[in-house]
């Protein structure tokens, strides 16, 4: 019995050996020959060379060897279709066998054979054993139904076999019962209209029947599909949860939790005046604190399940806190979840027991597990207000220990303390203060930001610790220059004598020196509230902030109720719709509790909440951790949608613009795309100087500053425009645009990762192109990119690469690698962005270069309905560096004479004719002269989308 | 439903690989090694996601099994089906190892035809199993007919964990109530500060006691549980209808209804079972309506029930520790323990282990019973007792030398854990009875020859310091 020799041959020349071996005449070295050939089917090698001389094999009378046969069939008769049809007779022959065991073999097999040809000889085959005297080979031919209908459903529909099928739930044996509701449900879930199953009370009652009688992986399969039934009423449900509950003590867990899900969903349709339905939350309990005692992967499975339970039905496990206490010896992903139910069965009567175990859990060794302790701890005293103090002196104590990510995690958590009880434990921000210096993390600095900017009037230093944090502003991630933004103006609105320079400094950094469009709209919607109306300023930035919930990370109310119909499947363990990690249309129906129905004679009170929230219980779920973007949006910009600024009516139409498309970008639509060089940049003359009584010399000062980063943006910019779908890229979504300034070509992407995988290990790389568009710099993704994160990035070009002519001249090929796979795409870039500074060509040469090229190198183009008029046409180009030498007025309409040079130095001469069309827009007519005449079409597109946007 | 089982020995090399559906390609199994066996940290979670493949894998000893799929799969079934296939692999070739599983791989590769179908688990009961995946194929040709359709209807009928015509001339049967308690105490609370100002070392076990007196909060036991399973080995003829009967208080209060006299007196020796779970020959509808535990075992060894208690456990040991930091280089260790059982009865197999810091330089024990060790490469003392008596109690005190560090961070201090063997049941659970009918044949109840043996292990017995 040394059957590991196998694996070990690697010499050359074996399948040349195989062949001979298989077609030997001794049966043992046959079968030999065989298991050798499986042992390299498993380690990967491809044996399908061999496949006429295994197939040769398939007729034997041993039973071993046939299965090893039917086993190599299974792997390669899809490469070797052909070839394939040399087995059917014998499986036609085995459906006949007088052993059992031997028909249903032949029958699994040949479902498992993905030819198209095998299946016309199948179907014969199949409708006998369906009705097969042995129960054996019935419960085969019904898993076999399911495999046929992957191949080809069309044909099972014609076949009748659906119909089949479903007699067979009628079967007198449980297993057969049971194998059939798993085929149905499967086939089902790809017809999700057709009432395939079509599950009715005498259906159910079937079904409940076998449930009694037949295995466990039966019963698994039985309550998962009666999960998917709906009863007529409340008493039905009732009846059907008293049968289910007995699977409740069943010894696999899988049972268990399929019995409760089924138990959950159902339970909505009664109402809690109900006896029963207490009896039934008190029934619950136990087998899901049972689950807690099976091996670790089946406790995590179980956690993710009671997180979901608990979050929906609290009552359930509100006494049982102590089970889930974390041992020292758990896996690390059984720790995690069990101290986030921890978390959410904290209450006034448990939480002195958990806020001794969470102080524990602060020693541990794990960072994740610390970290995720103390936050608990911060959400323990935000839950319940009697324990608040004790948690803030908790994690004063832990801060004290200086351990860089307990210190981190804490200050993270106590700002939440802040939001949620004002005014009361500020006394420990001196001790924060001390720990300044050892933040190293974003989310802890903005944090921290936040505490000295809120808490600007009490900390005598803050413009002091403020002005620290701004010397590294640019190194600073979004989050924390966003943070000190804000807290800065607090800060100037608190104290405004001595920190004008200060918010000067920080106002000037966010807008002029930033290449993050929020955080330069932030900037200018400060820098203009300020200097219209600092009480207004004020009103705003200062507003009362609205508490923030008790309950943090809840799941959003619909998500859960779907969630809870998917207990104990995947999409439970992920927290995710199976929509999100599900290719295809397959077993992705949308499923929703059933609504609550009374029958007749039941009086449930109107005022009972339809499904789940016990009333007072509120939902409107404030991020507090992660998310502080989002948070201060919140904050800041709550109040003056309906403020005062805006209506001031001196404000200019520059401003207004200003303050529109700034507020658009943070109200938080489409963020991308509305970057300072996009709108109109007022003109200095037009800011009100005599606006902002108190400090309005300085600030107009400022002021004058943004018409200076209007100018300063350099040629046009394309918004953002999908490169790369998440769908053909594993996840990863490209998006991006190119853009010129200052004399440097950059290609500005956004990566979004959609995957549920985090992506590492960015590269990027072009394929030649006919201007020789290359990388400047490798793709600098920073950190890796976890799921549903997002992240921008400026990749410099050069046009230094090699050169080969593209078709179309501006088709752009680019592979992207990411630690998944490697993805190719191409996209178009504009022509502008090759268009140099110094294409402004001498007057003279001009007229001397427009009559040396020749007039076939000549185009013409129109462009329609442009709504700009010469100058406005002028200077808009000339921000894409084509530049205007000449004009002339011929009979009412001006004549441009323009030059540009490409990258590659060819130089593009043209002459724009303006006609007024109707009213308020110009007809435009552009020849292009140039001594390589394929750029002129490239030019011309240009040209259009300079001046149409 | 699952798409594809492989298994890996722990270089990630594939040692099974079997595919149930077209979605699952050859990279999926080259992801899995990549991505999990050999990723550097340890595993964050059992399930995987990789590019849209879900990956559900278990360890046992240093081979791996991975379920696949790409669809919303019933993720409890599928670490059912991954411990049961364990058990089955168990069952036909002993431990899971890479020499037995390529030793196997032909009997591996036609059990995962049987047992999973197109990823559906089909009877996975090792018991039918054998009945006719024997690994001599050429045995199909001598059974009868009446053989073959015996081994169908067991495969897929209602009593699938046994054949009939079972025969013995004795006809015996052995339960095994085995429990593992599990504990986890508190800190000794103000403890150690009491002992630096007394600072007297001879009179520490005295202290300690008076500690538990005197103490705000002496060690509190935080929680404790029992899990037990009720084993049991039959060697009974026919198809016999068993009955077994337990202290369960609702059972007993149930009967003691008509006798209040009955109540009063059973009721101390009545156990609260806050939860049990059974094999499935248990009519789990019988135990719902009647909680009366009624079933047809299989031959020969299984796992009747489970349970859970968590009330009036007896906790045969107690553990006090005492730990003591004498400047920086140096930690002073008492650990007390009493066992807390019958004195007629013995414990056995007892072990203490004592975690040290991971910057020890020397440890010195001194122990009055049994034998204590340093053991370096586990960052700990392991004090081990063959035997002890009931009610009584040692103790063990060890001075631990530490290499000076400027290590900020404090040591964690993982709690002082404890093993033993005691010969009772420490939830009180008794057994009452266990009936035989076997109506067609002509042997009885009192025909039968019973053995019941108790034994109490520790499960996570843990007190910290």
């Amino acid at each position: 019995m040394t059957d590991s020799k196998y694996f070990t041959t690697t010499k050359k020349g074996e399948i040349f050996e195989l062949k001979a071996e298989l077609n030997s005449d001794k049966k043992e070295k046959k079968k030999e020959a065989v298991k050798k050939v499986i042992a390299s089917m498993t380690v990967g090698k491809d044996v399908s060379a061999l496949f006429p001389d295994v197939v040769n094999c398939m007729q034997t009378d041993n039973l071993e060897l046939k299965k090893l046969v039917y086993l190599y069939l299974m792997n390669y008769a899809k490469s070797q279709p052909d070839m394939a049809i040399m087995a059917v007779n014998t499986f036609v022959k085995d459906c006949e066998d007088p052993n059992p065991l031997i028909r249903a073999l032949a029958v699994r097999t040949m479902g498992c054979i993905r030819v198209d040809k095998i299946t016309e000889y199948l179907c014969e085959p199949l409708r006998k054993c369906l009705k097969d005297e042995d129960p054996y080979v019935r419960k085969t031919a019904a898993v076999c139904v399911a495999k046929l209908h992957d191949i080809n459903a069309q044909l099972v529909e014609d076949q009748g076999f659906l119909d089949t099928l479903k007699d067979l739930i009628s079967d007198s044996n449980p297993m057969v019962v049971a194998n059939a509701v798993a085929a149905l449900s499967e086939i089902a879930e790809s017809h999700p209209s057709s009432n395939l199953l079509d599950l009715n009370p005498q259906s159910i009652n079937k079904l409940l029947t076998a449930l009694n009688e037949c295995t466990e992986w039966g019963q698994i399969f039985i309550l998962d599909c009666l999960a998917n039934y709906t009863p007529k009423d409340d008493r039905e449900a009732q009846s059907i949860c008293e049968r289910v509950t007995p699977r409740l003590s069943h010894a696999n867990s899988a049972v268990v939790l399929s019995a409760v899900k089924v138990l959950m969903k159902f339970m909505e349709m009664l109402s809690k005046d109900l006896d029963y339905y207490g009896t039934l939350l008190k029934k619950l309990a136990p087998p899901l604190v049972t689950l807690l005692s099976a091996e670790p992967e089946l406790q995590y499975v179980a956690l993710r399940n009671i997180n979901l339970i608990v979050q929906k039905r609290p009552e359930i496990l509100k006494h049982e806190m102590k089970v889930f206490f974390v041992k020292y010896n758990d896996p690390i992903y059984v720790k995690l979840e069990k101290l986030d139910i921890m978390i959410r069965l904290a209450s006034q009567a448990n939480i002195a027991q958990v806020l001794a175990e969470l102080k524990e859990y602060a020693t541990e060794v794990d960072v994740d597990f610390v970290r995720k302790a103390v936050r608990a701890i911060g959400r323990c005293a935000i839950k319940v207000e009697q324990s608040a103090e004790r948690c803030v002196s908790t994690l004063l104590d832990l801060i004290q220990t200086k351990v860089n990510y307990v210190v981190q995690e804490a200050i993270v958590v106590i700002k939440d303390i802040f939001r949620k009880y004002p005014n009361k434990y500020e006394s420990v921000i001196a001790t924060l203060c001390e720990n300044l210096d050892s933040l190293d993390e974003p989310e802890a600095r903005a944090a921290m930001i936040w505490i000295v900017g809120e808490y600007a009037e009490r900390i005598d230093n803050a413009d002091e610790l403020l002005e620290s944090f701004l010397e590294g502003f640019h190194d600073e991630s979004t989050q924390v220059q966003l943070q000190l933004l804000t807290a800065i103006v607090k800060l100037f609105l608190k104290k405004p004598t001595e920190t004008q320079e200060l918010v000067q400094q920080v106002l000037s950094l966010a807008t002029q020196d930033s290449d993050n469009p929020d955080l330069r709209d932030r900037g200018y919607i400060y820098w203009r509230l300020l200097s219209t109306d600092p009480v207004a300023a004020k009103e705003v930035v200062l507003a009362e902030k609205p508490l923030i919930s008790e309950e943090t990370d809840l799941i959003e109310p619909t998500l859960l109720d779907e969630l809870i119909c998917y207990i104990g499947t995947l999409a439970s363990v992920y927290h995710k719709p199976p929509s999100a990690f599900v290719e295809g249309g397959r077993g992705v129906v949308h499923k929703s509790l059933p609504p609550r129905t009374a029958s007749s004679e039941s009086t449930e009170s109107p005022e009972t909440a339809p499904a789940g929230a016990p009333p007072g219980e509120q939902l409107d779920v404030i991020p507090t951790q992660g998310d502080l973007l989002g948070d201060l949006l919140n904050l800041d910009l709550g109040p003056p949608v309906s403020g005062p600024p805006l209506a001031t009516s001196s404000v200019q139409m520059g401003a207004v613009d200003l303050l529109g498309s700034g507020l658009d970008s943070l109200m938080g639509d489409e963020p991308e795309g509305i970057g300072a060089s996009n709108f109109v940049s007022p003109p200095a003359a037009a800011v009100p100087a005599n606006l902002g009584a108190p400090m309005g010399s300085g600030l107009s000062d400022l002021f004058d500053l943004t018409s200076g980063v209007g100018t300063l943006s350099g040629s046009y910019v394309a918004p953002k425009a999908v490169w790369l779908p998440a769908m053909k890229a594993k996840g990863l979504e490209i998006s991006g645009t190119f853009t010129r300034q200052v004399g440097s070509i950059s290609m500005d992407l956004q990566l979004t990762n959609k995957a549920l995988q985090v992506m590492t290990d960015f590269a990027i790389q072009f394929n030649r192109n006919s201007f020789g568009l290359a990388p400047a710099a490798p793709l600098q993704v920073h950190a890796p990119l976890s799921p549903n994160q997002t992240v921008e990035i400026s990749l410099p070009l050069n046009t230094v690469g090699s050169v080969m002519k593209m078709e179309p001249l501006n088709n752009l090929q680019v592979a992207v690698k990411n630690n998944i796979d490697v993805f190719y795409f191409s996209t178009l870039y504009p022509l502008h962005i090759l268009f140099v500074e110094d294409g402004k060509m001498d007057r003279q040469m001009f007229l001397a270069t427009w009559k040396d090229i020749p007039n076939e190198n000549e185009a013409q183009f129109q462009i329609r309905d442009c709504p700009l008029n010469a100058e406005a046409v002028s200077s808009r180009l000339q921000s894409s560096n084509i530049f205007t030498i000449a004009k002339r007025n011929v009979e009412g309409q001006d004549m441009l004479y323009q030059s540009l040079k490409l990258t590659n130095g060819i130089w593009v001469l043209a002459e724009l004719r303006i006609q007024p069309g109707n009213p308020s827009f110009m007809d435009l007519e552009l020849s292009l002269k140039c001594r390589a005449p394929e750029v002129s079409q490239h030019v011309y597109q240009a040209y259009e989308t300079i001046l149409k946007n | 439903m699952i798409g594809g089982l492989f298994i890996y020995n722990h270089k990630g090399e594939v040692l099974i690989s079997r595919v149930y559906r077209d979605d699952i390609g050859r990279n999926a199994v080259d992801a899995f090694r990549v991505n999990v066996i050999h990723a550097r940290q340890q595993v964050r979670s059992p399930v995987t996601n990789i590019a849209r493949t879900s990956f559900f894998h278990v360890k046992r000893s240093n081979i791996w099994l991975a379920a696949v799929t790409k669809q919303n799969v019933n993720a409890a079934m599928v670490f059912e089906f991954l411990y049961k296939m364990c058990d089955v692999m168990a069952a036909y070739f002993g431990k899971i190892s890479e020499e037995n599983i390529k030793n196997n791989f032909v009997l591996i590769y036609e059990l995962l035809d049987e047992i999973l179908d197109f990823g559906y688990p089909q009877n996975s009961e090792t018991g039918a199993l054998k009945t006719f995946i024997t690994q001599q194929g050429i045995k199909s040709q001598h059974q009868t007919k009446e053989e073959q359709s015996q081994i169908t209807s067991q495969v897929t009928g209602q009593i699938g964990w046994r054949r009939e015509g079972i025969k013995y001339r004795r006809n015996e049967l052995f339960l095994d109530v085995l429990e593992s308690v599990n504990l986890l105490m508190s800190p000794q609370g103000e403890g150690p500060l009491v002992m630096k100002r007394d600072g007297g070392q001879g009179r520490i076990l005295v202290l300690t006691q008076l500690l538990l007196f005197i103490c705000p909060s002496p060690g509190q036991v935080l929680s404790a549980h029992v899990s037990g399973r009720v084993v049991m080995k039959s060697y009974l003829s026919g198809m016999p209808e068993c009955k077994f009967g337990m202290n369960d208080k609702i059972v007993i209060e149930k009967q003691g209804k008509g006798t209040a006299d009955e109540t009063s007196k059973s009721g101390k020796q009545s156990i609260a079972i806050d939860d049990c779970t059974f094999h499935q020959c248990v009519r789990l509808s019988k135990f719902d309506s009647e909680r009366s535990i009624s079933f047809i075992p299989p031959d020969g060894e299984f796992e009747l029930m489970r349970y859970r208690t968590t009330k009036d456990i007896i906790l045969p040991f107690r553990v006090i520790p005492l730990v003591r930091e004498v400047g920086r280089t140096k930690l002073e260790v008492k650990v007390v323990i009493k066992s807390n059982f019958k004195p007629s009865l013995l414990a056995q197999k007892i072990e203490v282990r004592i975690p040290t810091p991971l910057n020890t330089s020397g440890v010195q024990v001194i122990c009055m019973k049994g034998k204590a060790k340093y053991k370096a490469s586990e960052n700990a003392i392991v004090w081990k007792i063959k035997r002890m008596a009931g009610m009584k109690e040692s103790q063990i005190s060890a001075e631990i030398e530490l290499l000076p560090t400027n290590d900020k961070k404090k040591w964690a201090r993982p709690p002082i854990s404890m093993n033993f063997e005691v010969p009772f049941a420490p939830s009180g659970l008794k057994v009452r009875y266990l009936k035989v009918f076997e109506p067609k044949l002509n042997y009885s109840d009192h025909d039968v020859i019973k053995w019941v043996r108790y034994i109490g292990r520790s499960g996570i017995y843990e007190t910290r310091c």
